[in-house]
């Protein structure tokens, strides 16, 4: 690929800019289209607390250092604190909130309750959404890979163990 | 002692679990309240010097800016309290400082400016635009830089604490011991990092203020931001029903809480005020740097002669604060001989502030490593050592203990661990390139009680359901959980027809939930709130003409299921109401602690092991388990003591290897404030942990005889694993955290 | 963070001359870097240009046995890559070992190699620091330096490069590719990052607007026999104090092809040419793995709190290449 600078520079004028006053964005929240009205610079996690009242995601710290923001973006687990809510457009997003089918709970937040693996709660949705993707993700084959694959989530708690035997739990039962 | 019913010692799952899963639960940031705006904190870049002019024409400009408040605007705090734990049931203020009353900066960070907009993000880029010019002068704030100038303080601990303390003859103990071990021994600072960053929300209603605050006590809220504003407390209410963690950040009330307040009231609208992560770092109080240096002396048949423990360590220039690391060696061996001084100097930093085991985590290090330090030197077992020093009353008073168990501990817990057998010569278990070793240490840790009365509220509704009240929040503890269960047995119910209503400062008074008080305290106001309700239901019932317990002695009335049974005459509460037609019968408990002298030396105690393995070539510790045996009184709900217990003992696991927090000798700003830089324990740091409870009758120290798990399972465990290391490889470190550079 | 706008462009000569025609625009990938610091007020762009849609994914197997990996292909797609995990399992190892599977699942393979250093001084907008701010002087200098390089530093700067996955491909010669304002360029891996010098905030040779479209790895039989090795603090999510990139080839109880790359020590992804030179044609015996290690930390110029460095550096790298020799006896717990 070769192109002039000059046809770059034209085409680059074209690029359609939003913002930075608040945009109307569009995005898919489990399962349901939820339009809002956000400055581009709104991370996801912030158009869904503040905007979306979907507070289960939370701000531990707004850095990407403590996981209590995981979401599925598209089925991945991602950290909210770092997405621009812009970016999900066209995307689906899954928050803890949309894990139970109604009043049945999911496997994992069953587990988690019977295996105590949490003490205040506040890192609760972000280390179950990160548990149901990495069974989906296959990496919770022993205890080691538990460990290393559910370390980008912090528990201050420090209910480590019990998470694991969470997560065993519901690895096993699907076996 | 109470007789051991149903309910209480139950394994119930949490009753809010399904809500923290779900993510129902709402911590306080996530109540919806319409016309929020949004407040946060400008800190001062520097750490000692003034203000000499604040150009915020930039951040005002910006859209959707409401205020920007500083020392020159921000209407004056009517006082600021004394600091006073905030288990004293007074005002309890983190420090006995307010910023924004003038221009002097005594520590970087400390705050200096509100923004409020009318969205979060606008709020910060605007605060990012204020424009401070300083005069700057060089902060003192390492432990080297102040050493010199310490000094011994009359008081410490917001007042609590002396200075000094000390019996018999120091010097005469360590003259007359074979052996003298003689360590000293360093520690970075911590700080509590709960996921959750404190907050609060504010909403005023004409002169009445609402707050939803991250806090382990609403009525100690209320009571600090009461004084603060000036204003009455029947017009502040704190609500506080989920609490995102605390480890003490929370137990003492910060002045974003007030400031909130203010800006509410400036801005006439309600204010959002969330610290970020960095502010975590500055604005909540930490863990003090520190050292401490222990001497102990003894006979050559291992019986201690003397223990000397020093401490030296910083703090800030309103309040002589040192953790009390110089609370458990005086008391956990039988030994004629203590001194114990803290040293302290002023310094650029905030005050520091109550931090899991705050003290007791750190005093232990040094005595159950020069401990193991002296088993070594005396050719003798660990355990043996301490099992020969073993006090069956507390030294410092001669009173019998209300309860111990520390010998069971030792006991189990090493059977547990399999420690019987252990080669104590270091450096002989290799796997491939690690060695392992294996280390124990002891825990104890004070039985503290409030110092004025608890009270909670029972009420039994006619269709046999019964909420029962108190006002303290549920930070993790699973407070809300056991008192469900405390309750239950009380009034002689079913689990779920009761249901526990808490963090709400209209319900009654308790005093924050700190100090592992907080189970013994509760759970005494709320037994006695569902016993009065009971018994006043009785009399209800066998005064009453129509009911067929009429004329029964109330003392011969049992309850099981809601249902009153003398005999072969039952009556629900139910039964009784409805056909009274009473929509409700309510009464209130106090519990009020045995005041002044109780007579008995009171503790919590444990026994800690710890296996390590450590690859010497290149500096790696990883803790391969540990076990915990500990003896907190009657356990009201295994699972989650269990639970508690693990998470103490894992905080020892960072303590050991991981948190360490340093301020630039230059800047006075911390190094590490993100928790990238400032390491806490992943799931891969952490070990499975075995834990075992020892339950020892206790009918002193509170109804129930609980003497709490909150902070006893990180007491020890440092020590433990630094032990661990000095036998697998023959190294003592002597300071926290343990780290690579320190085994290379 | 300062008011952005947003743009989504969906061919790459567009995104590359719209960012290139506007000194306040960045390109955004997978945001882990660029929004961390524009919260942090340590990046001030005024325009973000979203480039994730555009098509330079994937991981494409080239006809000499190398391979290609596109920009934007996330780290944990590569690391999980078959042909990855079987021809160069440092590489696949680097990225599992880095950050954590969240972040793994945003991050772009460009951003990687783009991403910011971890010095504390760096992300505090408040500290002076003359890579953020040319001329402000150094704060890690003096200060809290356990975590920072001891080599390729200057007098202006001794913040570590943070990435991981850019060790294993220096050891493996990798190129990156790019398109900027003026077409197509590739750079030498070893080239691609600078060293601070005098000028800290320069940290690639790239034009503003130029924009990484694939990092192509050529083939190396040797990265069969080869491991990506990190020593920290924690276990997990967190950068390295040192890590050791190694591939290695014995033949007849010689060597006959080494790579060494450093991480966690350095200013940049630092190739370990001289344990490379020593090792070459070398018996494959403990003492020379010491003695190659030991001359390339000889320059080595630590501050008093980060000295241990050098020796941890030495140590690891004997330990990679003991690894990778199969020393009996030696095996990992």
């Amino acid at each position: 690929m070769s192109v002039r600078s000059s046809d770059l520079t034209e085409r680059g004028q074209a690029l359609d800019e939003r913002g930075p006053g608040p945009v109307t964005v569009v995005l898919s929240v489990n399962g349901t289209e939820r339009s809002l009205e956000i400055e581009p610079r709104v991370s996801l996690l912030d158009a869904l607390r503040e905007h979306l009242d979907l507070t289960g995601a939370k701000k531990g710290c707004d850095q990407g250092t403590c996981g209590t923001c995981t979401v599925w973006v598209d089925g991945n687990r991602v950290l909210s604190c770092l997405t621009l809510a812009l970016t999900c457009e066209g995307h689906e997003v899954t928050t803890v909130e949309g894990l139970a089918d109604g009043e049945e709970l999911h496997a994992m937040q069953r587990a988690f309750i019977a295996e105590d693996a949490f003490q205040c709660g506040f890192c609760t949705p972000g280390q179950i959404m990160s548990a149901v993707a990495l069974l989906k993700e296959g990496h919770a084959h022993d205890d080691a890979e538990i460990k290393e694959w559910m370390s980008g989530n912090i528990c201050r708690c420090a209910a480590y163990p019990h998470i694991r035997a969470a997560i065993r739990a519901v690895r096993d039962e699907a076996q | 002692m109470t007789t051991i019913a149903p309910a209480i010692g139950q394994s119930l799952d949490r009753v809010d679990g399904r809500a923290k899963v779900t993510g129902s639960a709402r911590y306080f940031a996530e109540t919806p309240i319409p016309g929020i705006s949004y407040a946060v904190l400008v800190g001062s870049r520097i750490a000692n010097g003034r203000i000499t002019g604040i150009d915020a024409g930039d951040a005002r400009a910006e859209e959707g800016v409401l205020a920007v408040l500083t020392h020159e605007n921000l209407p004056s705090i009517a006082e600021q309290p004394p600091l006073i734990p905030s288990l004293g049931g007074t005002a309890a203020p983190g420090q006995t400082f307010f910023p924004m009353q003038d221009d002097v900066v005594h520590y970087a960070g400390q705050h200096i400016a509100i923004v409020v907009a009318d969205t979060l993000e606008r709020a910060q880029y605007a605060a990012s635009l204020i424009r401070v010019s300083y005069e700057e002068r060089p902060p003192l704030v390492t432990l080297d830089q102040g050493r010199d100038q310490a000094y011994v303080p009359d008081r410490v601990f917001g007042g609590w604490l002396p200075g000094r303390v000390s019996r018999g003859d120091i010097e005469t103990g360590l003259a007359a011991a074979d052996v003298r071990v003689d360590t000293t021994f360093s520690y970075a600072a911590n700080n509590h990092n709960p996921l959750e960053p404190s907050g609060t929300t504010a909403e005023w209603d004409g002169d009445e203020v609402l707050l939803h605050d991250a806090t382990q006590g609403v009525n100690a809220t209320q009571i600090t931001v009461a004084r603060q504003l000036g204003i009455p407390l029947s017009k502040i209410r704190v609500i506080g029903h989920y609490v995102g963690g605390s480890f003490g950040s929370k137990a003492m009330i910060h002045d974003h809480a007030a400031l909130a307040a203010l800006a509410a009231r400036e801005v006439g609208r309600p204010v959002k005020l969330v610290l970020t992560r960095e502010q975590m770092f500055t604005s909540v109080g930490h863990r003090e740097e520190q050292e401490q240096r222990i001497t102990l002396g003894a006979t050559r048949d291992g019986r201690l002669t003397g223990i000397r423990h020093h401490k030296l360590s910083p703090t800030s220039h309103f309040d002589d604060w040192a953790e009390p690391s110089l609370g458990v060696s005086p008391e956990i061996y039988g030994c004629p001989n203590f001194d114990g001084v803290y040293r302290i100097f002023r310094a650029n930093t905030m005050t520091p502030t109550f931090m899991r085991a705050p003290g007791e985590a750190s005093g232990m290090f040094a005595l159950e490593c020069a401990m193991d330090e002296l088993a070594g030197e005396l050719g003798m077992d660990p355990i043996e050592l301490r099992e020969r020093n073993l006090s069956a009353v507390s030294p410092s008073s001669g009173r019998p203990w209300s309860s111990s168990g520390l010998l069971e501990c030792y006991r189990r817990g090493a059977e547990r661990f399999g420690w019987e057998g252990r080669d104590p010569r270091p450096g002989r278990r290799r796997e491939g390139n690690w060695l392992i070793g294996t280390g124990m240490a002891s825990a104890g840790y004070p039985v503290v009680l409030p110092p004025n009365p608890q009270r909670a509220r029972a009420r039994m509704y006619a269709d046999g359901t019964a909420v029962v009240q108190a006002a303290t929040p549920d930070f993790g503890t699973g407070v809300a959980t056991v008192m469900t269960q405390v309750a239950a047995d009380a009034l002689g119910m079913s689990l779920d027809r009761c249901r526990f209503e808490n963090g709400d400062t209209d319900l009654p008074n308790i005093a924050a939930a700190v100090g592992s008080a907080g189970s013994g305290m509760i759970s005494a106001a709320v037994h006695s709130a569902a016993t009065a309700l009971r018994n006043q239901l009785i009399a209800q019932a066998t005064g009453d003409s129509n009911s067929p317990l009429y004329g029964a002695d109330p003392v011969d009335v049992v309850v099981q299921d809601g249902v009153m049974t003398a005999g072969t005459a039952r009556e629900s509460y139910a039964e009784l109401l409805q056909r009274d037609v009473q929509p409700d019968a309510e009464a209130t408990g106090t519990w009020s602690p045995p005041g002044g002298d109780p007579g008995y030396g009171m503790m919590t105690f444990g026994a800690q092991f710890a296996e390590v393995a450590v690859d010497a070539e290149l500096g790696l510790v990883r803790v391969r388990r540990l076990t915990g045996a500990f003896a907190p009184g009657r356990v009201l709900n295994p699972k989650l003591a269990r639970s508690q217990l693990m998470g103490g003992m894992l905080w020892g696991l960072g303590q050991a290897l991981l948190e360490a927090n340093h301020m630039h000798p230059r800047t006075g700003r911390w190094a590490g404030a993100s928790l990238g830089e400032y390491l806490v324990a992943v799931n891969a740091d952490a070990p499975d942990v075995d834990v075992e409870l020892v339950e020892v009758e206790d009918s002193v120290v509170n109804p129930l005889g609980v003497k709490g798990v909150g902070e006893i399972g990180q007491v020890g465990v440092a020590a433990a694993i630094a032990n661990a290391v000095h036998h697998a490889t023959g190294r003592r470190v002597r300071k926290l955290p343990i780290a690579i550079e320190d085994l290379l | 963070m300062r008011p952005i706008t947003y743009s989504r462009a969906t061919d790459t000569a567009t995104a590359v001359a719209a960012v290139s025609a506007d000194p306040t625009s960045d390109f955004l990938a997978g945001g882990t870097t660029e929004i961390d610091l524009l919260r942090q007020n340590v990046l001030h762009p005024r325009r973000l240009v979203d480039i994730n849609q555009l098509p330079l994914t994937g991981v494409e197997l080239l006809p000499d046995g190398g391979v290609r990996i596109g920009a934007l292909a996330r780290m944990s797609e590569v690391a999980a890559t078959p042909v990855v995990r079987e021809r160069y399992p440092l590489i696949s190892q680097a990225l599992e070992l880095g950050a954590s599977a969240q972040l793994r699942h945003m991050a772009s393979m460009g951003g990687n190699l783009l991403q910011r250093v971890r010095c504390s001084y760096f992300r505090d907008a408040e500290s002076p620091c003359n890579k953020r701010e040319p001329g402000a002087g150094c704060s890690a200098i003096d200060g809290f330096s356990r975590g920072h390089a001891v080599l390729g530093t200057s007098e202006h700067c001794i913040a570590t490069h943070p990435s991981d996955v850019a060790v294993a491909l220096m050891a493996l010669d990798a190129t990156v590719h790019t398109l900027g304002p003026s077409g197509e360029r590739s750079y030498a891996f070893d080239d691609f990052f600078l060293l601070p010098g005098d000028s800290p905030h320069r940290e690639h040779p790239m034009a503003h607007g130029e924009l990484i479209t694939a990092i192509e790895v050529p083939a190396a039989p040797v990265a069969r026999n080869s491991l990506y090795l990190k020593v920290r603090d924690r276990e997990s999510y967190e950068f390295a104090l040192v890590s050791v990139a190694a591939a290695l080839s014995v033949v007849d109880g010689t060597i006959a092809d080494v790579r060494v790359a450093l991480g966690g020590v350095a200013t940049k992804p630092w190739r370990a040419w001289r344990v490379e030179d020593f090792l070459i044609g070398a018996r494959t015996v403990r003492s020379n793995f010491e003695q190659a290690a030991r001359v390339e930390l000889i320059e080595a110029r630590p501050t008093p709190m980060n000295a241990f460095k050098a020796e941890l550096a030495q140590r690891t790298i004997v330990r990679a290449l003991d690894t990778l020799t199969g020393d009996p006896g030696r095996s990992a717990s």
